[in-house]
């Protein structure tokens, strides 16, 4: 529907239209991932092993598009499926909170790093988190203390606001959101197995296609008290039929 | 044995946590903090993953890699538990919800400059986590960490030579040999380890150090190695 233009009454929508256009369950993801072409900007939930879409990257390591910038907390490890998109030479740019490698020799990212072949933007976790939100938010920008006075900060705006002194960072935005939960129902609303839940709430507000791997999709509609990312955010729900 | 280790650093850590606080803990050390806890006193640890009240960690039975905190440690819940999303849990730090946070660091400067996210070692890449976000909003930052390098030189400067997480935060440093606060007058020795001297302690420290008028003898409790 067009901007702007009038919303009919409920009553006087047929019925079929509603119930028919609003399934948002896929049966493959290789169609729906294929998507994601060279040069997008791709959010990737998860924080330790939980809520990373290991189908979902799993998917796009083969499918193989480059230039990718990834948006994700941590590529702390050498041998999570973030990294391996690093390996696969699919990156280009790198947003994260946790660049580091484990360990005193240095990951494969960390070598085209020094080498100059990949980029990175290290952001503080609760600036990584809220200019995310931000981005979903409609928020284009905000002040923060968190960072003032440190290397991250350098070239970025600063005022002095309630006696603080603060930087000016920017909404971040992307493509596509790669999430991980426990239950969907057709229409894309989710909930999360206890810390599964960590980034994929504002991801999928700050992109304009998500892309969910859940392990079950409900027969029926979940009841509200149970969602806790509305389906407005999610485009694509797939289970991947794994226990509990 | 004249100094602490590192577990009992945070033994002794722990023994300065009021009931009822809100609490997080870094990764590495600090969250060893835990262990000292009681199960009936009501601190409720903060995971920056979106956990408050973080309980022990999971048995091999009981864990599950959905249930993890900040250093992806497989936790379980007590009780009044409550998980939410990583903007929720960051609102939380920076809103300055939080009364205590207890970081590991590399260097600690007299005017309470925290440097503990970039070792300096080269082509290592930055791992920043929640650290700034921590230092800055919590309202009291704790640190523990040896009082020295490995070659010797003193984690407790004049003023930090590694990039800073934050400026002017930290309250009170934990180390091997000395509980230490961050004052006006300079680090301000609150207990030290009996066989340690006042000279030994200045030698050992970078920026100026006194001793508190009514400074305890640090203990080495038992049972803990």
């Amino acid at each position: 529907m067009p901007r702007g233009s009038l919303k009919l009454p409920s009553e006087l929508v047929p019925e079929s239209s509603i119930i028919m256009d609003l399934n948002k369950r896929i049966n493959s993801v290789e169609n729906i991932v294929g998507k994601i072409k060279n040069g997008s900007t791709i959010m990737i939930s998860g924080f330790g092993e939980a809520g990373v879409p290991n189908r979902l990257l799993g998917s796009l390591k083969k499918l193989g598009p480059t230039d990718l910038t990834i948006i994700v907390n941590s590529v702390t490890r050498s041998h999570s499926l973030p990294h391996a998109l690093i390996e696969a030479n699919m990156v280009s740019k790198v947003i994260t909170t946790s660049a580091r490698g484990r360990g005193f020799g240095l990951s494969t990212f960390e070598k085209k790093l020094r080498d100059g072949e990949i980029e990175l933007e290290c952001i503080p976790q609760g600036n990584f988190a809220e200019r995310i939100r931000a981005g979903g938010a409609g928020i284009p920008a905000f002040y923060t203390p968190v960072g003032f006075g440190t290397v991250l900060a350098e070239g970025k705006e600063t005022r002095r606001l309630n006696g603080k002194e603060c930087i000016l960072e920017k909404s971040i935005v992307s493509d596509f959101a790669l999430i991980r939960g426990d239950q969907a129902d057709k229409y894309g609303n989710i909930n999360f197995s206890y810390t599964q839940m960590n980034f994929a709430p504002i991801m999928a507000a700050a992109s304009k296609t998500t892309i969910a791997e859940v392990r079950e999709i409900l027969v029926t509609p979940m009841e509200h008290m149970q969602i806790q990312l509305p389906s407005v955010y999610v485009d694509h729900v797939f289970a991947t039929g794994e226990s509990a | 044995m004249n100094q602490l280790t590192k577990t009992q650093i945070a033994w002794r850590a722990a023994q300065d946590l009021i009931n009822g606080s809100i609490v997080n803990l870094g990764i590495g050390i600090p969250v060893l903090v835990s262990n000292y806890i009681e199960d009936e006193q009501d601190i409720f640890f903060q995971s920056e993953n979106g956990i408050l009240g973080v309980g022990r960690e999971a048995d091999q039975s009981r864990q599950n890699t959905n249930l993890v905190d900040a250093g992806s440690r497989k936790v379980t819940l007590r009780p009044g538990a409550s998980i939410f999303d990583s903007a929720s849990s960051f609102a939380m730090i920076r809103g300055g919800h939080i009364d205590v946070t207890i970081l590991g660091s590399f260097e600690v400067s007299v005017n309470g400059d925290l440097a503990n996210w970039d070792s300096g070692i080269p082509h290592k890449a930055p791992l920043v986590g929640g650290a700034m976000d921590l230092a800055t909003a919590a309202q009291s930052t704790w640190v523990i960490m040896r009082h020295n390098t490995k070659n010797g030189s003193p984690r407790l400067v004049e003023s930090c030579s590694l990039p800073l997480t934050a400026p002017n935060c930290v309250n009170r440093v934990f180390t091997d040999i000395a509980v230490i606060d961050i004052t006006t007058q300079g680090f301000l020795v609150q207990e030290l380890i009996p066989k340690v001297s006042e000279e030994e302690l200045k030698a050992r420290t970078d920026g100026k150090i006194s001793i508190a008028p009514d400074c305890q003898e640090l203990r080495i409790p038992n049972g803990i190695v």
